[in-house]
């Protein structure tokens, strides 16, 4: 039986001689859940800026919508990312189940909601009090937002960073459209579970460390440009 | 015969097509008539004055004559026909708090450039002018929102000015600004004047309005209480409220 420290000091040796499963499977993570906050942030931000920005019917409904998909269980979108891509599913065709790609779809569900919900409440702070300047320069619906969207980008860095946070930790709907097969699906969540299960317990805890590490570098570097930001007055 | 008719003509006075037309303006917010039944015409070329007690309207008509605010009755007419987007970017807005984009100087500069579709060298070249007319170029990349609050006013005004309006409107701009920068804004909207810009301005200053005006429309509850000529509204007012505001008495009444 391995202590603790016998078992650290393994996780420590992987990463320290940057294991080639081990790399394969951080760079696999990263791969996917950028793609998947990118892509999250590219219907997130106009939709919470719209939102956010625009007076219409309907508007409460759709913020309590978007509120309230915050909170999507990942087990529940990954059933419903496996159903529409399954075989008997709509979108079965496209052949893309257990693949990175259906990853990064149910990924992409989980996050939106949280982009343009934390959008939304930024871009409305920022409009109240620009928006009587914008009408004075009879801005279009289109130049608003973008204005909007520019001029809030170091908080909206930090709406990037609760998204990356949410995918990157992510489990369930990972597992359930990715499979967790070696060398194809396998990412740091999916194989912590896994070898954790296994009694494999260096391999998963030296993910654990590089997960942890990993979130507290992309925190660091957010907050230190965000901290730059601010003292320049942009933020 | 026909010489003498002409020379008539040529001697009678032309009356100048309005640039804007209030037509029974009125407002109400929250169940309460805020601006009752409003008629006013602003003449290009002239720099008029909105001057008032606090509470009198004038900010709110300000901004019902921009089109900031939906009129609940009547209708505000540039050159004769409504306005649309082209009117809005031939008028332009100082506010009394400066909004300042999250930008530098230079930037929230470009900005009001790029809007009105200037690109490349031309914006360059206004933006600079801007700058040095507003004497801000030592500042052009610092930004905006770290500028003391006369700069802030200075910017916000050549703002307003480098995409040329014709139509200029200022709530007062100078209100919580020290002489110096009071002098630098009134030097910049003098400038403006100068080259042709139509100013409509709402100060609380007589002294200000005696530097600045070439007509004072004066309200009271909502109401035009008094329109004219400046030495005549501030000289001899024939309005009740006018004449207690030129003679520094407190006056209460909510009817003119």
């Amino acid at each position: 039986m391995f202590s603790f420290g016998d078992i650290m000091a393994e996780a420590l040796g992987l990463i320290l001689t940057w294991d080639r499963d081990l790399s394969e499977i951080v760079l696999l993570s990263l791969r996917v859940t950028l793609t998947a906050v990118a892509i999250a942030c590219l219907i997130g931000l106009p939709l919470g800026a719209v939102v956010g920005a625009f007076r219409f019917r309907g508007r409460g409904a759709v913020t309590v919508l978007l509120n309230a998909l915050m909170g999507l269980p990942p087990v529940v979108v990954g059933l419903f990312v496996y159903l529409m891509l399954s075989n008997a599913g709509p979108l079965g065709i496209l052949g893309l189940l257990y693949t990175p790609s259906a990853m990064i779809i149910a990924q992409t569900i989980l996050v939106t909601p949280i982009v343009a919900a934390l959008t939304k409440q930024v871009v409305e702070d920022l409009h109240g009090e620009y928006a009587e300047q914008f009408a004075s320069f009879g801005l279009s619906a289109r130049e608003r937002v973008s204005a909007l969207l520019w001029d809030a980008r170091y908080s909206l860095l930090t709406v990037a960073l609760a998204g990356f946070g949410r995918a990157v930790a992510e489990v369930g709907a990972v597992l359930i459209v990715g499979g967790n097969i070696n060398h194809v699906t396998r990412v740091m969540t999916t194989t912590i579970a896994l070898e954790t299960s296994k009694g494999n317990l260096e391999l998963a805890l030296a993910l654990g460390v590089l997960l942890l590490g990993l979130a507290v570098i992309v925190n660091a570097g957010v907050m230190a440009l965000r901290a730059s930001a601010v003292r320049a007055a942009y933020a | 015969m026909r010489d003498a008719v002409m020379d008539i003509l040529a001697e009678r006075p032309v009356a100048a097509e309005p640039l804007l037309e209030a037509q029974s303006l009125r407002f109400a917010a929250g169940g309460q008539s805020l601006i009752h039944g409003i008629d006013l015409e602003i003449t290009p070329g002239k720099r008029t004055l909105v001057m008032g007690a606090n509470g009198s309207g004038k900010s709110l008509l300000l901004r019902l004559l921009h089109g900031l605010l939906t009129p609940s009755a009547g209708q505000v007419l540039w050159r004769g026909h409504s306005p649309d987007r082209v009117a809005r970017r031939a008028q332009a807005m100082v506010f009394q708090r400066p909004v300042m984009l999250r930008r530098s100087v230079l930037a929230n500069l470009n900005f009001a450039l790029k809007v009105h579709g200037l690109a490349g060298r031309a914006r360059a070249d206004r933006a600079n002018e801007a700058l040095e007319m507003a004497r801000l170029t030592d500042l052009a990349s610092h930004p905006a929102r770290v500028l003391s609050g006369g700069e802030q006013q200075r910017l916000a005004v050549a703002r307003a000015l480098v995409c040329e309006p014709d139509l200029l409107f200022l709530d007062e701009p100078t209100s919580s600004l020290d002489p110096a920068s009071t002098q630098m804004i009134e030097d910049l909207v003098n400038a403006a004047h100068a080259r042709g810009v139509t100013i409509v301005m709402v100060t609380h200053d007589i002294g200000q309005a005696r530097r600045m005006g070439d007509e004072v429309i004066f309200l009271h509850a909502g109401r035009v209480a008094e329109r004219g000529s400046l030495d005549q509204v501030l000289g001899a007012p024939r309005s009740e409220a006018a004449r207690a505001w030129t003679q520094g008495r407190l006056y209460t009444a909510t009817n003119l």
